[in-house]
């Protein structure tokens, strides 16, 4: 069938109902001979509808119900938001939520990119077909312009994740953007364990750990003044490995460097680091081809791959829920700098 | 003591198990060790990974953590995992509520780590606002000290569901019942005094635990021979959660947060995929999150809208992203159909028929003053309730809590940290409810109007005099 059964929650916790994904799709096809009805009634049917017991949600279920409410919290009390996104899973199970909340409606607000110019050229490619699928408006703020008019200057270890924060405030202040949605989650840094699901950002776009707001029930609050705007983090409360499930259970689509292939690699850091256009070895790093995977999708100069034979969604949920390092530990030189590299960042304006 | 039999291996947690989902925070006073139990926790939970796990044991060893762990183990400092910020570290001390995330194969949980010295009841009121338990611990050399009063008492006037005082440091009383019994009469003479337990809802429970040993945190102790009780974690997995016991406890509340109506302009993947654009011309569904109750096809709810009368119609549709649902419960986030084409609008509320008070602009309330800019009387705020946002005029403060003697002294402002009552007047009437039988549609924030400043955090309580069962109409 279609694809309505992007949308269609396939939900292995659930008791099994059979050929469950035929549903939707065929009772909408038989809704409109129902004359009988009030037009806005009539809009989907009763009497096929499916009992499912709610009485004991998943905690994909529970959390998938919390990103969609605040999705829907930050739509409703702003003017302007934009969803951040890079392409990485975190970024791409965020785009699937919101076409979820806004169901059968389109997605109501564009998604924003900040190229590093160094990106995984099928990371770029799996971007442009989201977007087009989806029929949404896509934004780029590009470092590699930032770089070229003077305005930033490339690091000495030529990494571009920390430059990523001068044209990300640029595309919100020339957009007006006054919330950002982003993949950020709680458990992937101890700064971001601290950080609220709406992060206040000042005109600089700065994060002032010292001075949030409590954050209280399911009360978001949104307000703020002109110039400043708020960062929103749906899945504040997910782990990697919730997002994981999450991805097999819902059938959604990764760029493919996700599964385990084989790429030309060479050791750096303790990590093993693509071969490509911005990523070269020095002399004495010698190339070898490895079956790996990556566990993030970053700037090719910084982000690692690791060796895995993890090929399919399932085999990545084994891998991550036996994984003994954190995903940012593994892959993420930037994070490596020192021990608050994170907060420092944040601070800055990063997400 | 700290053993791994309960853990799940790879295989069983990939097998996707069935896992719900906890929210609980920790409170305690300095020193009390609260920062080792979520540590051993972690630690015993496999949440800590070996990268972080180095971190710290190269840290403890710098600071010069003593070689061998009681249990022959290498030892770490535990309390070292819950390390924050630079900006903490540098002050030597826990500024904000901290989030952490560990599984079991029951269970998913979220925990809220909230700190005891600075802003206590801030950041108490904030972990213990969306948590289902909240474990409360007590130094068992000290016993039962005056913030552990006062940490109660905000539970109780939260009504978090499960009250777990964790008697920690058991190890250093040599594992004494004597002891543990003499705290644990204390603790529940606290309760008494509060009525924590009294709504039929919340209970309290003791655990003597060692959190530096693992004494019953993961497994029972065989050091508490005197004890047989569950163990800490055996507590937290198999509570029932607040929306599971309140769910059909309580009536269904739903308030609106925007109006489904894409005339036309649906998603292209959902047409590419095979849906039927003409049938969706006129689709109309209202979104939200349910906050009380559940809701079924065909049940009849009420519309409340402020400055008009109920309107009653029936639910004819849950959407969820395609799927159609026969009903749905607390907290699940649903769109729903109405077989009347009411204005309905962000705001408002659909809550089950007949169940209902009327909206009232005249608000009495507790207020946890949460901002260092003190509450005034005569002052203008903004009230946030549910999805609705509305101009307050504070009218007076009627009293502050004393937090240690449970008595309200007369006072005519609040400040940091100070919990008392008000009389808020309202610019539009609210379907408020009392927070004591409605923790969601009873709560509500206190916004600062100039800055955008959350000021309090606040829970509705009846009007004096008023008993809530004769204010039900329709």
């Amino acid at each position: 069938m279609s694809n309505v059964e992007t949308f269609v929650a396939v939900d292995p916790d659930a008791a099994p109902a059979p050929s469950r994904d035929g549903d939707a799709a065929s009772s909408i096809a038989s809704r409109s001979d129902r004359p009988d009805a009030t037009p806005w009634a009539a809009s989907g049917p009763t009497a096929e509808a499916r009992l499912s017991s709610p009485a004991r949600l998943s905690s994909l279920d529970t959390l998938e119900s919390e990103a969609i409410h605040i999705i829907r919290e930050v739509v409703a009390e702003f003017e302007k938001p934009a969803l951040l996104f890079s392409g990485g899973k975190d970024s791409v199970v965020m785009l699937h939520l919101a076409t979820k909340a806004f169901w059968p409606g389109k997605v109501p607000f564009p998604v924003l990119h900040v190229d590093t110019g160094h990106n995984f050229p099928e990371v770029i490619d799996f971007r442009d077909r989201t977007v087009e699928r989806l029929g949404l408006k896509l934004v780029v703020g590009s470092v590699q312009e930032f770089i070229d008019s003077g305005e930033l200057a490339e690091r000495a270890d030529g990494t571009r994740n920390p430059l990523q924060t001068v044209p990300l405030l640029d595309a919100i202040q020339r957009n007006k953007f006054d919330a950002v949605f982003g993949g950020g989650r709680r458990d992937e840094d101890k700064a971001r364990a601290k950080e609220r699901i709406l992060s206040l950002r000042d005109e600089f776009g700065q994060w002032d750990p010292r001075n949030q707001r409590p954050e209280l029930w399911n009360l978001y609050n949104g307000r703020h003044t002109v110039g400043q705007h708020v960062r929103a983090f749906p899945i504040s409360n997910w782990t990697e490995l919730d997002v994981w499930r999450y991805i097999e259970r819902e059938n959604i689509e990764l760029p493919g460097l996700y599964y385990a292939h084989d790429r030309e690699v060479f050791a750096r850091d303790g990590m093993w680091r693509a071969v490509g256009e911005v990523s070269q070895p020095r002399e004495h790093e010698e190339v070898i081809t490895k079956t790996v995977r990556y566990r993030t999708v970053g700037d090719m100069s910084c982000t690692g791959a690791v060796e895995s034979a993890a090929a399919t969604v399932r085999d990545v949920v084994i891998e991550v829920a036996a994984s003994t390092i954190t995903e940012r530990g593994a892959t993420r030189a930037d994070d490596r700098i020192s021990e608050a590299a994170m907060e420092d960042r944040k601070k800055d304006g990063y997400f | 003591m700290s053993t791994e039999t309960f853990l799940p291996g790879p295989d069983l947690v990939a097998a996707a198990l069935p896992t719900t989902l906890f929210r609980f925070a920790t409170a305690g006073s300095v020193d009390d060790g609260k920062s080792t139990l979520v540590g051993r926790l972690l630690h015993d939970s496999k949440a800590i990974l070996a990268d972080q796990l180095d971190a710290v044991a190269r840290t403890s060893a710098d600071r010069g953590f003593g070689g061998e762990g009681a249990t022959g183990t290498k030892a770490i400092d535990l309390a070292l995992l819950t390390d924050g910020l630079r900006a903490e570290r540098e002050q030597g001390i826990t500024i904000d509520v901290a989030y952490r995330y560990f599984a079991t194969d029951r269970r998913s949980f979220i925990l809220a780590d909230c700190p005891g010295h600075v802003q206590y009841t801030k950041n108490t009121v904030t972990g213990a606002s969306t948590a289902d338990a909240v474990v409360v611990l007590i130094d068992a050399r000290k016993g039962v000290l005056e913030q552990t009063r006062r940490h109660l008492s905000v539970l109780q006037l939260l009504r978090v569901a499960h009250v777990i005082v964790a008697v920690n440091k058991i190890d250093l009383v040599d594992f004494s019942e004597d002891v543990f019994r003499g705290i644990e009469a204390d603790v529940q003479q606290v309760g008494r005094e509060l009525g924590l337990g009294s709504d039929g809802v919340a209970d309290l429970r003791v655990i003597p635990v060692s959190a530096l040993d693992g004494d019953n945190v993961v497994d029972r102790s065989e050091r508490t021979p005197w004890y047989d009780g569950p163990a800490l974690l055996e507590v937290l997995e198999t509570l029932p959660a607040a929306d599971e016991l309140e769910s059909h406890l309580e009536s269904f509340r739903f308030p609106v947060q925007l109006v489904i109506r894409p005339q036309g302009a649906l998603a292209p993947d959902a047409i590419a995929g095979g849906l039927d654009p003409e049938a969706y011309r006129d689709y109309r569904a209202y979104a939200g999150q349910i906050t009380e109750g559940s809701v079924k096809l065909g049940d009849q709810v009420s519309i409340l809208t402020p400055g008009q009368a109920p309107r009653t119609t029936t639910i004819t549709g849950i959407d969820f992203a395609g799927r159609e649902l026969a009903e749905a419960a607390a907290p699940q986030s649903v769109s729903l159909r109405l077989a009347d084409e009411f204005d309905v609008a962000r705001g408002d509320t659909i809550a089950a028929a007949g169940t209902v008070r009327e909206s009232s602009a005249d608000l009495y309330a507790a207020l946890c003053w949460l901002s260092p800019k003190p509450l005034r009387e005569g002052s203008k705020v903004l009230v946030k309730h549910g999805t609705r946002t509305v101009q307050a005029l504070v009218r007076n403060v009627t009293g502050r809590l004393d937090l240690a003697s449970f008595g309200l002294e007369p006072t005519t402002t609040l400040e940091l940290n100070d919990i008392g009552h008000a009389q808020l007047r309202l610019a539009a009437p609210l379907p408020l409810e009392n927070y004591l039988h409605h923790r969601r549609t009873g709560a509500f924030l206190v916004i600062d109007p100039l800055d955008g400043n959350t000021l309090a955090a606040g829970l509705v309580n009846d009007h004096p005099g008023d008993h809530e069962d004769e204010r039900y109409s329709i």
